[in-house]
């Protein structure tokens, strides 16, 4: 790895891939970090590696990274497998970690492509063995063929969902139940959004072509589900949930939850970039203007790490912000940077129309992300529940850093990725700061753990 | 109700200053830019140390330590200190006999807090140092405090007992109208007889307005934290020859600072850790604990602090105002003077005397005659 290169681009998924692709394809000298072994993402996990018959069960959506990678692979592009980036700022210096090694380079531009992680959802007994992001199963799936056992349950709210539960059909896994929390009044908030979102229908029909063929199979999917709560001793024993009014339990060692996906923003946040709460997707994300680039002078965001819009607007927007790199550092001009990203940008945006449908329609319920019950466990590394929460805002903590000091919540080897969301919706809830105002974790790098040894390798030359 | 006295900075330095005048009745008005305990007094190592002060400030040091001793008496809550002693190590033949020079003149001025221990003594307390160490100075009865519940427990005695608390108020304006003191501000007007200056690391700017001008620079110290370890070590440790501040918390993880300063962008208040100089401590770690190297650092941060050319705080009166007060510029180790401030500034207050040794804190020595 040199110290220096005029293009570093952090992810290889859709939008990384392709952004890469684009600028090395223009002379760029570009390097490539991926925390992951092999390029793909979270989409495309696996893609080299994996076998036939488990591709074909993936799906078509699947099997389109193929190509992405392949061009990846004949390229000039140094691609840096296990790379953790610990480290990012304004001055464009990034510590990363590769092969156990600690560095720091610099880049003329960076481009984050850094994709999306599950939304965090605590509840009752969320921490408890046995229960799982359908994202982690989905993972083992992909990398290593691995299928939960029979019975398992599905539970929550988003097409990742949908999706998996119409793979594991196909891989032959017999589901016990889908929980379906999308309260039944969204469809009403999402109807406005419909005759937009069909002129994207192919991800509709899709959507339907999954929810028939479960229905084929005899899954039961139980609709307007709430108070999900997961019980046992030691692990997982059973899950219990209200339906219509009326209290229900399953037995189950295996429940897979999700609730949605939002940007990772780690090292977005650790640079120092704006971020804007955006009420639609929920989450927060980067201030980006159409080209990608953030509120810091040359570093660029694209893909779901700068808000969610999926693999193929991922796609587009790695193409279009490697091209704003290639034009920052004068290898284009603006004219030919606007030309040659006008395809892009097209469907881009006819790929977007789906978006505010499917915001609508799996909008979570403010109730549950509040954590109503006390006893819950908000902070998995300091375990912090809930309640301890709501007690340090009612002594006087109204907003999340100050809360944290407090009680230790997201002061852990995560990072606060897995609770911040959570706490400044517990906060506004409770009477504190608005999401908004309240603000969100401070970065405090390192963004990934370091060791002392790998910090001790860097700047051999500094002298007390 | 009007206030007898404003306070400018809800720190720690300003709330204990509110906590012992409301002791005696007197009714305080604590003003904060931000929120309480936002910047040094929240996010400091929390060392409560005597070891290597200043001989200046030595007396009010080992006042504070008996106060942070009996903690619980003053603000209902331990602050959750511990007391395991801190050490300074000599790594060779010259520190060692750099640290006996400091124990002689420690003990010349007439306090035995500090003291020489041998190699063994050492390894019985430290076992965990790496071999090479000759000996150390001591305190034995030092040690550490978590900072923001500190800043907590000091804040709520001092609300319990009727100290007003105002967080967002940025002081625009400073003025004195006849016979009081008035704070302006976006959210209105603050008025009092007497003004105090805890403002940290904005102090100059309070000062400023008083007609003083001090070479106040801010600084952000930086500091780093591991993941949680089985307990290994009791002791502070520090080193003769070497920047280094290093304790096992509470829950297990090593509180790593060494003096080293972040970049700080003083107007957006926000920092860049130098990861030069965080690689520099922790080599300085590896040094003395060779069997940390594995271990992982989960955070690090820089607090913004205000640092004084000599390094020494500026306590005591205004020399330009009447009935203004300044405690601030306590450059990286004000979090163990704290408790004393209170009651240094309380008694100048009201009874315009104070029975600690304050001189040497003069603000008059960066006043040019």
């Amino acid at each position: 790895m040199k110290d220096h290169y005029s293009l570093v681009i952090v992810g290889a998924g859709p939008a990384g891939l392709a952004a890469a692709v684009n600028a090395a394809h223009h002379g760029l000298d570009v390097a490539l970090l991926d925390e992951q072994p092999a390029p793909g993402g979270q989409i495309y996990r696996a893609i080299e590696s994996i076998p036939a018959e488990r591709s074909s069960l993936l799906g078509a959506e699947y099997q389109r990274g193929s190509e992405l990678v392949s061009v990846l692979r004949d390229s000039s592009i140094e691609y840096y497998p296990d790379t953790q980036v610990w480290s990012l700022n304004r001055k464009l210096e990034i510590g990363l970690v590769c092969s156990n090694t600690a560095a720091m380079i610099t880049a003329n531009q960076i481009l984050l492509a850094n994709g999306a992680m599950e939304r965090p959802l605590p509840f009752p007994g969320w921490t408890l063995p046995g229960v799982m992001n359908a994202g982690a199963g989905q993972i083992l799936f992909k990398a290593h063929g691995i299928v939960p056992a029979d019975g398992v349950v599905l539970a929550g709210s988003g097409p990742l969902l949908l999706l998996l539960a119409w793979q594991y059909l196909h891989a032959g896994v017999k589901i016990k139940a889908i929980l379906d929390l999308t309260p039944v009044h969204n469809h009403l908030r999402a109807l406005p959004y419909l005759p937009r979102a069909l002129l994207a229908g192919h991800y509709l029909m899709k959507g339907m072509a999954y929810k028939k063929e479960l229905k084929r199979a005899g899954i039961s999917t139980l609709h307007n589900i709430s108070e999900l709560r997961a019980s046992g001793r030691e692990q997982l024993e059973s899950i219990s949930f209200r339906q219509n009014g009326r209290q229900h339990v399953l037995e189950t060692e295996l429940l897979l939850t999700h609730f949605g996906v939002i940007p990772h923003t780690q090292l977005s946040r650790a640079a120092g970039c704006r971020h804007d709460w955006d009420s639609s997707q929920q989450c927060w994300r980067p201030q980006l203007d159409e080209w990608g680039n953030s509120s810091i002078d040359g570093i660029l965001i694209a893909g779901d790490g700068g808000g969610i819009g999926g693999a193929r607007t991922a796609e587009h927007a790695g193409r279009l912000a490697a091209l704003e790199a290639l034009h920052q550092l004068a290898k284009i001009d603006q004219r030919q940077r606007d030309r040659l990203g006008r395809k892009d940008r097209k469907w881009m945006r006819e790929d977007l129309h789906v978006r505010p449908f499917l915001e609508a329609f799996f909008h979570i319920p403010g109730k549950l992300l509040r954590v109503p019950d006390d006893g819950t466990i908000v902070c998995r590394c300091e375990e912090v529940t809930a309640g301890e929460i709501r007690m340090a805002v009612a002594n006087g903590h109204s907003d999340s850093n100050q809360v944290k000091f407090q009680t230790r919540c997201g002061m852990g080897p995560c990072q606060g990725r897995q609770c911040a969301d959570v706490v400044e919706n517990i906060i506004a809830a409770t009477g504190g700061d608005s999401i908004a105002r309240g603000g969100h974790y401070r970065g405090r790098p390192p963004v990934t753990p370091l060791t002392l040894g790998q910090l001790a390798s860097l700047y051999p030359e500094e002298k007390e | 109700m009007k206030p007898d006295v404003l306070i400018i900075g809800g720190g720690l330095m300003g709330f204990s200053v509110a906590l012992q005048l409301v002791k005696r009745g007197t009714r305080c008005k604590v003003l904060d830019k931000d929120s309480a305990g936002r910047h040094a007094s929240g996010v400091n190592a929390g060392g409560l140390r005597q070891l290597n002060r200043h001989p200046a400030e030595i007396p009010i040091s080992v006042a504070a330590a008996d106060m942070w001793h009996n903690i619980e008496s003053l603000v209902d809550s331990d602050c959750d200190t511990r007391f395991p002693g801190q050490i300074r190590v000599a790594e060779n033949a010259e520190d060692m006999q750099l640290l006996e020079g400091r124990a002689a003149m420690v003990r010349g001025l007439g306090f035995e807090h500090e003291e020489i221990i041998d190699r063994d003594e050492l390894y019985r307390l430290v076992p965990a140092l790496a071999p090479h160490c000759k000996g150390a100075l001591i305190c034995r009865n030092d040690g550490y405090g978590r900072p923001f519940h500190a800043l907590d427990a000091f804040r709520r005695k001092a609300l319990s007992l009727g100290v007003e608390y105002h967080a967002s108020v940025r002081a625009d304006a400073i003025e004195h109208n006849g016979n009081e003191w008035c704070v302006s501000s976006e959210k209105g007007e603050f008025r009092a007889p007497v003004l105090v200056n805890c403002a940290g690391a904005w102090a100059a700017r309070v000062a400023a307005a008083l007609g003083e001008s001090v070479p106040l620079k801010p600084g952000a110290p930086m500091l780093m934290i591991t993941e949680r370890l089985p307990r290994f070590i009791e002791p502070v440790i520090g080193a003769a020859s070497r920047k280094l501040s290093f304790k096992q918390m509470q829950n297990g993880t090593l509180l790593i600072g060494g003096a080293h300063m972040a970049e700080l962008d003083f107007e957006h208040q926000t920092t860049d850790m130098d990861w030069a100089k965080l690689a520099l401590s922790a080599r300085t770690v590896m040094a003395l604990f060779p069997q940390l190297e594995n271990v992982r650092i989960v955070r690090t941060w820089a607090g913004i602090e205000a640092f004084m050319p000599d390094n020494l705080p500026v306590i005591g009166r205004s020399s330009r105002s009447p009935y203004a007060y300044h405690a601030f510029g306590f450059s990286a180790h004000g979090f163990q003077l704290s408790p004393v401030v209170g009651k240094i500034i309380s008694q100048l207050i009201l009874d315009e005397r104070t029975e600690f040794p304050i001189e040497p804190f003069n603000i008059q020595r960066f006043c040019k005659r």
